[in-house]
């Protein structure tokens, strides 16, 4: 199965920013479906980023975040060909977990 | 002869606790940092925050103290928002030593949307994209030693974002 996470890591050299964008319903729990029924929440809830060992930056979800999240941020070092493992956690235990190559 | 031993004896076992405490400290600094990274990293989602209804509520849950507005907090996004169901917003603060950076949405029915924890290192800046329920008051919340600031916006929602 294809990865539920698309990573982009590009280095200038100082810092290393990194888009993401994952496919999940994100499901709040408040939404009706056609047939008036209540989708029950399901949401990623702690979505993680590694770069050597070390967390460069964690998000805590809610079911306020968009379908097919998406998120930006950078971080200071990073070097070109090495590994950023990114993996995320939902409110039904699922998990996914990627390894992307900074660029 | 004898003295000259002794003292020889003794400034080497001197030496030799120097040696032994510089090592002690060595080592005492290095399990000390260790623990505290994987602190951040196994920090516990804040399943309580995620389940107040009002922005107070939320805040006080996540920090356990409320925000004063800053005009070194910058958000960009939409004044309107087409579809309430996508709504990027970004933010970013000169503030020093941010800690973390937090969504609100005042008028969805659940209040906090996204907390991000900014490690040493990373950037005090961060963009995503977030679910408007209708027109609604957005703040940002950035933690930043220890303190808390805010920034705070309207954005109108054309169409609303959580169903109904």
């Amino acid at each position: 199965m294809a990865s539920s996470i698309r990573v982009r890591a590009t280095s200038n050299g100082d810092t290393t920013e990194v888009q993401a964008l994952i496919q999940h319903p994100m499901d709040s729990g408040f939404v009706k479906d056609a047939k008036g029924e209540i989708i029950p929440p399901h949401f990623i809830q702690q979505l993680t980023f590694e770069y050597d060992g070390k967390p460069v930056f964690v998000a805590d979800w809610g079911g306020g975040v968009s379908k097919d999240p998406y998120v930006k941020f950078a971080f200071k070092g990073g070097k070109k060909g090495d590994d950023l493992k990114v993996s995320w956690v939902d409110n039904k235990g699922a998990t996914d977990t990627t390894t992307a190559k900074i660029q | 002869m004898n003295i000259t031993t002794n003292e020889f004896f003794r400034t080497r076992r001197l030496v030799l606790k120097g040696a032994g405490v510089a090592a002690l400290i060595g080592l005492g600094v290095i399990p000390f940092d260790v623990p505290q990274a994987l602190a951040a990293a196994n920090d516990k989602y804040p399943e309580e925050a995620f389940k107040q209804k009002t922005e107070a509520d939320a805040i006080k849950a996540l920090y356990g103290k409320t925000a004063e507005p800053s005009d070194k907090v910058k958000m960009d996004a939409p004044e309107i928002a087409e579809n309430g169901a996508v709504v990027p917003i970004s933010a970013t603060t000169t503030l020093a030593d941010v800690t973390s950076i937090s969504f609100l949405v005042a008028e969805n029915p659940i209040s906090l949307i996204a907390s991000y924890k900014i490690p040493a290192g990373t950037l005090p800046s961060v963009a995503n994209r977030i679910k408007m329920a209708k027109t609604s008051n957005v703040t940002v919340i950035v933690e930043a030693g220890g303190k808390l600031y805010s920034a705070q916006k309207e954005i109108k929602v054309t169409v609303g974002g959580c169903g109904g």
